[in-house]
């Protein structure tokens, strides 16, 4: 499924075409990611969706090559710029890792390597792409870190992660990110781990860099109501497949799957205040046991026979967004409000 | 930093108090202390002689301050067969058993280190549980056997190495050491193998067990995710983080290693302090005995608190507790 | 509106664990090592020669009357001088079979590592208990005393021991239970404290029952599955030391040797290349000793993510 959204090539920064991760466990083979597709421009933000167990950042992990045994890029095409990544040498991989495509972690406790101080962790993060002496390397960190606007770069340099508060830890590992002015970057739930303040405000320090740069950036996250200020497009991910994907405007505004709206109905901002907050029932399903149909149907308020036996197909359900797709055999907007 | 280290020397000096009252009561309470410091062979005179100098008639009390004063000049009796004062005795020896036991733990972590990363970050692979089983193997070996069949195949069989003897030695700041001579590393080698056998398996396992906790760490990964070589990931990132605990094991098995050397510098009649040990318990010499004692207590405590010490100086999260 | 009904994660939902379904599961889980199966079943082979070993030898290598001393250090397969039987794994240099004097000497190396092990655990056991019921004064001293127990090497507290005691099978038995008790010390008292805290104690608590049926009845059996992966490593290294000890002339007497003492004699000959005397006896010992840790090591990988639950 190639997404529409500008058509021209010629700034194309990623291109994922039918990605098919899959994990091979004594209980079986799990489909973890199954058949992804988008495509990402130059500066644009993707804002990647799902529940825990979607296979959300388990398709970051496929795209900077960071998928272990038991689990395997199976098929699909990583375009990054035109190259195709999966027939690269682990040498080339390599190269591109923190260069030119970067990732930041959910944890950043758990990121930093906690016996040794940040400035070997960005100095080694420098000298692994660059011929550079070690001070031009310190220098290197201490001023990536100084234009991302933290206070005296050379004490945090000095410091042990431990050291440093959650929120200034995460600053650090977006600086290493940041250090060679790298055209991707994947954030797999930066934010989740901090405190809401904390949230917003890397939110918009990771937005004011984005647009400077132009850099691509695929934010992961669980919470759409982080992802819906920050975003261009939206993809809504599910037992490892995209169910609906567009710019934000359409995916919010008029969503049209089932799953999609279960989950901005949800919001809190969505709901009556003193109302009791509408979830969507049931539980994602294990990737062992996947229904034979559509993965949603078992929860879905719209399921019908089709939808049990048979997978949806994308479509393209509103004539007038070519670019907003979605894989439902019933897409369509939310049924009256006052449903439940 | 300053205040737990003077708690913990403090510790320490406790202990070794401790211990000097066991050894005390346990002199007193399992047999004449007369015949354990003096021996059996004078004469009633004599014996009345070396009671009065030994202040055994004086009270119990007394007799521990004078043996605590005397403990701490060095005196802890004269040897019966070597008519030395059984301190100096083992000090001289001691030498012998370091260089063994420090030989002995540097092959276990040369040998040792590299297969149970192997067996980590490789763990489905036959290799690795070959490795591990053979180290359930290396850890079952009777230590004392062993000697006899490495003496067997390359002393006897294959003509290769020496089978006792400690060989040529060198000075080296007052001391006489083997390693610095060719003819002395030969006779160094077996008993070294022989103490590291058991060692190798306990640090290959340790060593599998501390990379297959690190390895799945985040860290580990946005370490590749920066692009760095593996060699940079393995030694700058896995190997370092789990060397620190395992460091602070090994200085505590270079203690029981020089404890079980008695066995190997027996068989391969090294001389070092162990084999001084079991010859006097032999010839019931027991002054050397509790001088022994004392002596690997003091090395106890005082690797403990090195340990200690250590283990605080390589993990920054424990060095800067205060600071954070 | 189809309510949703999920199908379970990967992981299937905790069933209450009943007492004999442990044991099960724990049989299962250890035999999927089959490593493992093959020590268990070494060793119970290594137990049932020693079980019947005077009908499975054909001399007893204790009675002196039955040894001939002309054949001594004869080369495996030699016959016996009166053409009776053969010495399949040769004599040693009093004459002894050595394949009889083998068998018979891991009888005493089992019943000394068995023997001094299962004391050890009682008396330890015991200690870790009170240690856990009494609190305050009483567990800091025992626990106070473990820790120094463990902090020195056991070989050269043994040998201090056998020192002032002299030696003797029984000596050696005394010395390993001094020494070993504190691990099983240790670990009771450290499972006995989580144990405690568990509703059933409280459930046990509110019916009335008295401390130490509690103790006994029902905060025991919990604590064995720990204890047993100790006893099993504990029966190994307790071999091990006995034999260490025999070789060193500490331990059993010279009429009756044990495979350490057998171990020791053969040393003298090696130069003389009459392997057989130390190398036949060290087989069977590393091989009771590798057997037990096999099997130690596989209830230690299967008990103890059980521990965690």
């Amino acid at each position: 499924m190639a997404s529409h959204i500008s058509t021209d090539a010629g700034d194309i920064t990623l291109e994922v075409r039918d990605l098919h991760t899959r994990f091979h466990t004594r209980e079986g083979v799990l489909p973890v990611v199954d058949g992804v597709s988008f495509t990402l421009r130059r500066g644009q933000v993707l804002g990647l969706v799902g529940e825990s167990g979607s296979g959300k950042s388990v398709t970051g992990f496929s795209i900077m090559g960071l998928i272990d045994p038991p689990g395997r890029v199976e098929s699909g095409q990583l375009l990054f710029q035109g190259r195709e990544l999966r027939t690269l040498s682990p040498r080339e991989r390599r190269s591109l890792q923190g260069d030119r495509m970067a990732m930041i972690f959910q944890d950043p406790m758990a990121t930093l390597n906690p016996v040794l101080d940040i400035a070997t962790q960005m100095i080694e993060a420098v000298q692994a792409h660059r011929r550079v002496s070690r001070a031009q390397a310190r220098q290197l960190a201490r001023d990536t870190l100084a234009s991302m606007g933290i206070p005296s770069p050379d004490e945090r340099l000095d410091a042990y992660p431990h050291q440093l508060s959650g929120g200034m830890r995460q600053r650090v590992a977006i600086a290493i990110a940041l250090l060679h002015g790298p055209d991707l970057i994947i954030a797999d739930e930066p934010t989740t781990a901090l405190d809401v303040t904390l949230q917003a405000q890397i939110l918009s320090e990771v937005q004011a860099l984005v647009r400077e740069r132009g850099t691509a950036l695929i934010w992961i996250s669980h919470d759409l109501s982080v992802v819906a200020g920050l975003a261009d497009q939206i993809a809504v991910m599910y037992a490892g497949r995209i169910v609906e994907h567009g710019t934000v405007d359409q995916v919010l505004d008029h969503p049209q799957h089932p799953y999609t709206q279960g989950l901005i109905g949800s919001l809190p901002s969505a709901n009556q205040r003193g109302m009791r907050l509408r979830q969507i029932s049931g539980m994602a399903p294990s990737l062992l046991d996947m229904p034979a149909g559509c993965a949603f149907a078992p929860r879905c308020p719209r399921a019908s026979a089709t939808c049990q036996q048979a997978r949806p197909q994308i479509s393209q359900p509103r004539p007038e967004a070519p670019d907003h797709t979605v894989r439902c055999h019933h897409p369509g907007p939310t049924p009256d409000k006052a449903d439940a | 930093m300053s205040g737990w280290l003077l708690r913990r020397v403090g510790q320490a000096a406790l202990v070794v108090l401790a211990m000097t009252v066991i050894v005390f009561v346990g002199l007193h309470a399992v047999g004449n202390p007369v015949d354990i410091l003096i021996g059996d062979d004078l004469n009633q005179q004599e014996r009345l002689q070396a009671i009065a100098r030994l202040g055994l008639d004086q009270p119990l009390w007394r007799q521990y301050l004078a043996f605590v004063d005397g403990a701490l000049h060095g005196s802890l009796g004269r040897s019966f067969v070597y008519q030395e004062d059984a301190f100096h005795l083992i000090l001289q020896r001691l030498p012998a058993t370091l260089e063994l036991a420090v030989s002995a733990l540097l092959l276990a972590v040369l040998i040792g280190v590299p297969l149970g990363l192997v067996a980590g970050m490789w763990p489905e692979h036959p290799l690795s549980k070959a490795l591990m089983a053979g180290s359930i193997v290396g850890f079952s070996l009777p230590a004392f056997w062993v000697a006899l069949m490495l003496i067997m195949v390359f002393s006897v069989q294959l003509g290769w190495l020496p089978a006792s003897g400690r060989g040529a030695t060198r000075e080296w700041l007052g001391v006489a050491w083997s390693w610095l001579t060719l003819d002395g590393l030969q006779h160094l080698l077996l008993p070294a193998i022989n103490l590291a056998l058991f060692k190798i398996s306990l640090v290959l396992r340790l060593t599998r067990a501390g990379v297959r906790e690190v390895l799945p760490q985040d860290f580990v990964k946005f370490a590749r995710a920066k692009g760095l070589s593996p060699a940079r990931v393995l030694v700058w990132h896995v190997l370092r983080n789990t060397l620190i605990p395992l460091v602070t094991v090994l200085g505590l098995e270079l203690g029981s290693t020089i404890a079980y050397a008695v066995v190997t510098e027996s068989i391969f009649a090294w001389p070092g302090a162990g084999k001084l040990i079991l010859d006097s318990i032999n010839s019931l010499d027991r002054p050397v005995v509790v001088a022994y004692l004392m002596v690997v207590v003091l090395i106890f405590v005082t690797l403990n608190l090195l340990v200690d010490v250590l283990y605080k100086l390589l993990d920054p999260r424990v060095r800067l507790e205060g600071a954070a | 509106m189809s309510p949703m009904t999920s199908p379970a994660t990967a992981r299937p939902a905790s069933r209450p664990l009943r007492e004999h379904s442990i044991w099960w599961r724990m049989a299962a889980d250890f035999a999927r090592s089959r490593i493992a199966l093959a020590g268990l079943l070494l060793l119970a082979a290594v137990l049932l020669v020693a079980l019947v070993a005077p009908w499975i030898t054909p001399q007893n290598p204790y009675d002196l009357m039955q040894l001939d001393v002309l054949d001594a250090r004869l080369p495996p397969g030699s016959p016996q001088g009166s053409g009776q039987y053969t010495y399949w794994l040769g004599t040693d240099g009093q004459g002894r079979d050595l394949y009889s004097a083998i068998v018979y000497g891991l009888r005493i190396s089992l019943l000394v590592g068995v023997g001094s092990a299962a004391v050890a655990a009682v008396v330890g056991t015991l200690m870790g208990l009170l240690a856990a019921y009494a609190g305050g004064r009483i567990d800091a001293l025992i626990m106070r005393l473990v820790d120094l127990l463990l902090s020195f090497p056991t070989l050269l507290m043994a040998l201090m021991i056998l020192a002032w005691t002299g030696k003797g099978v029984g000596n050696v038995v005394l010395t390993l239970v001094l020494l070993e008790w504190a691990y099983y010390a240790r670990t009771a008292r450290g499972q006995a404290l989580v144990e405690a805290r568990r509703d059933y104690v409280e459930a046990a608590r509110g019916l009335g029952l008295p401390d130490w049926r509690i103790l006994l009845g029902h905060i025991l059996p919990n604590c064995l599955p720990p204890l047993l992966v100790i006893g099993a490593l504990q029966v190994a290294r307790a071999i091990t030391l006995e034999a260490t000890l025999s070789f060193l002339g500490l331990g059993v007497p010279i009429t009756e040797p044990s495979l350490g003492l057998l171990i020791s004699n053969g040393y003298q000959y090696l130069l003389s290349n009459e392997y057989w005397i130390s190398v036949f006896p060290g087989l069977a010992l590393l091989a009771t000793i590798v057997a037990i840790n096999l099997v130690g090591d596989q209830l230690r990988d299967v008990l103890n993510p059980r521990l965690m639950k």
